[in-house]
């Protein structure tokens, strides 16, 4: 029973949702958007959840003084001032247990909250996302070492789109006549991009998207169970 | 052949007659087709000697306002604007010609309904029901005992050798399930695989962490990887911490987990679900950290990232492939030898698609077209 139920909670749950694609009458047609607002809600029960595993896991770091415990005590400390000022004087839209708090809010410029998000969290996600300049140009050096067919192919195909996208690398090609127009490097990188590359990612996504009805159809089926925890 | 010619003459003059009397003046107003019955098709043919057509509607208030002006007098319109099934529309259309102060009006009403199915949608039914057809026949094969080739994808055999190397450094294995929620399907075919890794690991006593960044995978994945504990026949070693939450934000959760690879030096790392431009910062940092590296994603434009940063790397239909793959199950191979027939299907498809487009046979492709 204990895995009976939820494999028939998803068969027919499943059923509905792939009738309700083909069938735009009611209450097929709405079915999707009330199963999303289902989500959502459970969702928002399990926020607590996560919220409870963060705690628990950092708390427990610090009381063991586990190696670098330092870190996860501020950790700790950052989430408990979000959460207090978002609690005390609230969020953009929303007014927090104090009201909005004017005199401290024109003192910072925005609610404590907001101005923490703005100045604190914004710019340290900003900081790992820049981070991805770096390591694209380390993961692109080792991609270019020519050492077989395959990475000189890579290689050339890459300068090439690189090239064509710069305006000294249009340049190199500029003094090509008209009838030559298809070795002008802008139009050889736009050729690489449009079909080559795109046919490429069109043959992933169509496999992709088969990979996805087969996996579906195994849920549905209750051939493949172990997103329930277990194989029996 | 006189007889074949009047016969033809009839026909023509049959299919044309209702278009003429239309040319004439025409306002209709119809229900649109294979809808939840909120919209409406009008078409227009007035005479061309108007020079500007007004549509109007009659609203709640019983007040007539303008939906479209054209000067087309041979025009259609599709008013999806605040429709209900069963309820009754009614429409004008007003035509006038400044030029000598003629007008017309001509006014039509209809009541919309809600379709059982949608006929436009059935070259997509046909085909889920040729590839799910397909997929339910070869698993039944598999299970009256037929003998399945599947091929060999290395970076799910690999998961072996990430065990056994971490076992052996006595390092722990990071499996970061990606930054999608339960709905999305790579997330819970990444949860799959977690499966079956988690029970490796306890099997060979390695260490397991999995950071999410949602709560919804969070208890999905804790379960799973007890169940797995549970089933290796080691209940005491599991850790319920190892499974823990570290934030829903996208760089928030690559700066955890990097903090994670960089602290613990985990011996392999498997990076299986949805990544988006976290997935380099994740990767590369593995790398960094000398870390045996298993990704898969079926976000194409992620896939690059981790082809050269991984050992090994599940591309598409692959990370799909995983669960069934790993459990050796008839059943579950049977399904991944239906996909091969979708595969060879679509590329069928293609093939006489693209023949049929360059000489000019479009039909196939107009009924493979739809909203």
């Amino acid at each position: 029973m204990k895995r009976f139920l939820p494999l028939m909670v998803t068969f027919f749950i499943g059923i509905i949702v792939i009738s309700s694609e083909f069938i735009p009458h009611k209450p097929f047609s709405s079915i999707n958007a009330g199963l999303e607002n289902w989500f959502l809600i459970i969702s928002g029960f399990a926020i607590l959840l996560g919220q409870i595993s963060l705690i628990k896991v950092n708390s427990n770091k610090v009381y063991i003084k586990a190696e670098n415990w330092q870190y996860y005590l501020i950790g700790l400390i950052s989430f408990g001032v979000m959460v207090l000022c978002g609690i005390l004087w609230g969020t953009q839209d929303a007014n927090g247990i104090l009201g909005s708090h004017v005199d401290l809010s024109k003192w910072l410029g925005s609610k404590p909250f907001v101005y923490l998000f703005d100045n604190v969290y914004q710019h340290l996600s900003s900081t790992m996302f820049a981070l991805l300049a770096f390591f694209i140009a380390s993961a692109a050096y080792r991609a270019f070492i020519m050492r077989s067919f395959e990475s000189n192919l890579l290689m050339i195909a890459a300068v090439v789109v690189m090239l064509g996208r710069t305006t000294i690398g249009t340049s190199f090609t500029a003094w090509l006549p008209q009838g030559w127009r298809f070795l002008h490097l802008p139009d050889v990188a736009n050729f690489v991009m449009n079909y080559p590359t795109n046919a490429a990612q069109r043959a992933i996504m169509i496999s992709a998207a088969l990979g996805i009805v087969g996996s579906s159809l195994r849920i549905l089926l209750g051939i493949e169970r172990s997103y329930l925890g277990g194989g029996d | 052949m006189n007889v074949n010619k009047i016969i033809t003459n009839l026909i023509s003059l049959l299919l044309v007659l209702p278009f003429s009397l239309n040319a004439v003046s025409a306002f209709v107003a119809k229900d649109h087709p294979s809808d939840d019955g909120r919209a409406i098709d009008l078409a227009w043919n007035v005479p061309d000697e108007f020079t500007s057509v007004t549509i109007e509607k009659l609203d709640s208030t019983e007040t007539w306002f303008a939906l479209t002006k054209t000067a087309s007098t041979v025009s259609d319109y599709v008013d999806n604007d605040g429709i209900e099934p069963g309820l009754n529309s009614q429409y004008r259309l007003i035509a006038k010609n400044p030029a000598n102060g003629d007008s017309l009006m001509l006014s039509t009403q209809i009541t919309s309904r809600a379709q059982w199915f949608n006929y436009k949608k059935s070259p997509l039914l046909f085909l889920l029901l040729l590839l799910s057809g397909a997929v339910i026949y070869y698993i039944l094969s598999a299970r009256r005992g037929k003998e399945l080739f599947i091929r060999r994808i290395n970076g799910l055999e690999s998961m072996d050798e990430a065990v056994g190397r971490a076992t052996e450094k006595g390092k722990p294995i990071l499996f970061v399930p990606g930054i999608g929620d339960l709905d999305d399907i790579q997330t819970i075919a990444g949860l799959t695989i977690l499966s079956q890794l988690a029970y490796k690991a306890a099997t060979y006593n390695a260490d397991l962490i999995v950071p999410v960044s949602k709560s919804m995978v969070l208890s999905t994945a804790r379960e799973i990887v007890k169940e797995a504990y549970l089933k290796a026949g080691r209940p005491d070693a599991f850790n319920p911490d190892c499974v823990f939450y570290l934030t829903d934000d996208q760089f928030g959760y690559v700066a955890g987990i990097d903090g994670i690879m960089v602290r613990e030096q985990p011996a392999a790392n498997f990076f299986l679900g949805t990544f988006y431009a976290e997935s380099l910062i994740l990767a590369e940092t593995g790398f960094g950290t000398g870390a045996m590296q298993t990704a898969g994603t079926a976000q194409p434009h992620q896939l690059p990232f981790f082809v050269v940063t991984c050992d090994y790397t599940l591309i598409g239909e692959e990370l799909f492939a995983a669960s069934a793959y790993l459990s050796k199950e008839p059943n579950q191979l049977g399904s991944l030898k239906g996909q091969d027939f979708g595969k060879l299907f679509i590329v069928l498809l293609i093939i006489i698609g693209s023949i049929m487009e360059m000489s000019g046979i479009h039909w196939l492709k107009n009924i493979l077209m739809f909203e």
